[in-house]
């Protein structure tokens, strides 16, 4: 073996080579088809919004110049695939300091929405998805917060309507994705 | 517009009366005293944000349904939370803008007897008091100006980002909440990255950033010598005040900064009680800034 082909064996490995059969050129288009990430393209990669995040600056796992670059190039699986898109806040400042307007929280949205069609959710959403599809709410409310409430002299809660919602879940096609979790 | 009565749509949304009461508590009585209306809505469901992550078509159909039942009481959606007022916002502007997206969350609605028609308007509570009340007409409701004391404010992303579908206020430079708190005769003082997130929305993915930066802003908080940190959502308040004992721990390191929810430095002022404001509730006390008022 030629010392550039050990080169590329290594890199290969290591993930820093990349196989053009392992870009999928259309992914691109999946994600910008997400409102709000439809400008995703005219990124060029200036790092404006890794540098302004606030995450970042605590952690080194998560860049959101990367993800982006990640769906231009077609890297699906390793987007998907990748922990670090579940740690954006949605603060927004990407989105306002962008100078191409790229929407880079949303392209982090759009790759969240497509994992969790793929790959279990974190758990967090799981519960929050059931909890919301079972009362309404967020969060299942106690009994005994909803007796604190009287006692404070705090008017009744919404009820929450849960058969408007559960018709929301099936019309967009949510219930299945939940389906698919609890099995 | 004050001399006609205010009235809002109460969006309650779901972390107050799952954990924040003593911010509901505090901002009936403000706004009872400021002879502001608030019309309960017993159909309110969640905002949606919780399922954007997962499913933004099914945020966006929650969110419209909450509008549409706005829509039929032709009155304005008041929000406390940043995170629900962020949402119904910017799905309201999207959905009046974008036809096409309109028509689509329209299909969804049409199962539970909805349109969405783009007939209502979303504010925070901090625009309802800076915008619609007014200033001039807080002032005098202010009885107790609490000069002796010096705050700093964290105002929380979803009021001020992002500028597309916010423009109350200056993302880069936000003012509203610090007029609001300078109303009070409360000193507001400027710390570093005031502007930066609470780090709560992950906490369910992942506590150690959160608290890290939670941590990094109570330091800037406590670096100028704020008596308290100034919120108006009930998610940011969580970050600081619920968390700041497991903050203390985690970096041993003591703040003991008192975190109160802006309704309840306005009651102050207008002379209400601690106990009627639900200061008690705070889990870091706030017994030292009362009793230098």
């Amino acid at each position: 073996m030629s010392e550039t082909e050990k080169k590329l064996e290594k890199g290969l490995e290591e993930g820093t080579v990349l196989r053009t059969t392992d870009l999928d050129p259309k992914f691109k288009y999946e994600i910008s088809k997400a409102p709000g990430a439809e400008k995703l393209m005219l990124c060029f990669q200036c790092g404006t919004c890794t540098a302004d995040c606030p995450i970042a600056r605590f952690t080194d796992s998560y860049r959101p110049r990367k993800l982006v670059r990640m769906v231009q190039l077609g890297l699906k699986d390793r987007a998907l695939s990748d922990d670090s898109i579940w740690l954006c806040t949605t603060c927004f400042t990407c989105v306002d300091h962008c100078p191409q307007d790229v929407g880079t929280a949303e392209v982090v949205r759009a790759l969240r929405n497509l994992a969790v069609k793929e790959r279990p959710m974190p758990p967090v959403y799981k519960e929050l998805s059931s909890a919301i599809l079972k009362t309404g709410y967020a969060y299942e409310i106690p009994q005994l917060r909803l007796r604190q409430r009287e006692e404070k002299g705090l008017p009744p809660l919404p009820k929450g309507d849960v058969d408007s919602v559960q018709k929301l879940f099936k019309a967009t096609g949510f219930s299945k994705t939940i389906e698919e979790e609890e099995k | 517009m004050a001399e006609q009565g205010l009235k809002y749509l109460l969006f309650l949304g779901c972390v107050i009366p799952y954990r924040v009461a003593s911010y509901e508590i505090s901002t009936r009585k403000v706004l009872d005293r400021l002879g502001v209306e608030l019309v309960e809505m017993p159909d309110f469901t969640c905002c949606g944000l919780p399922l954007d992550p997962v499913n933004h078509e099914m945020m966006m159909a929650l969110a419209a349904r909450n509008l549409c039942l706005a829509e039929q009481q032709t009155l304005p959606i008041m929000a406390l939370c940043n995170g629900c007022f962020g949402v119904l916002n910017h799905v309201n502007k999207e959905l009046k803008e974008d036809k096409r997206l309109r028509e689509k969350v329209n299909e969804h609605l049409k199962e539970i007897g909805l349109e969405f028609k783009g007939t209502t308007t979303v504010k925070h509570l901090i625009h309802v008091l800076a915008e619609d009340v007014g200033f001039e007409k807080i002032k005098d409701t202010v009885k107790k100006p609490l000069n002796p004391l010096k705050v700093a404010v964290h105002t929380g992303c979803h009021v001020m980002r992002p500028s597309k579908y916010v423009t109350s206020d200056d993302p880069e430079n936000p003012t509203l909440l610090k007029k609001l708190v300078r109303v009070t005769g409360a000193e507001c003082l400027d710390y570093m990255d005031e502007n930066e997130c609470c780090g709560n929305p992950i906490i369910g993915v992942n506590s150690e950033i959160p608290l890290q930066l939670a941590r990094h802003k109570l330091g800037n908080i406590r670096a100028v010598k704020a008596q308290a940190l100034i919120t108006a959502c009930p998610f940011c308040h969580m970050m600081y005040d619920l968390h700041q004992p497991r903050i203390e721990r985690a970096f041993n390191e003591k703040f003991g900064i008192p975190v109160l929810h802006y309704p309840q430095l306005l009651g102050l002022a207008m002379g209400m009680t601690p106990d009627e404001l639900a200061l008690h509730d705070l889990r870091v006390k706030a017994a030292e800034i009362v009793a230098i008022l």
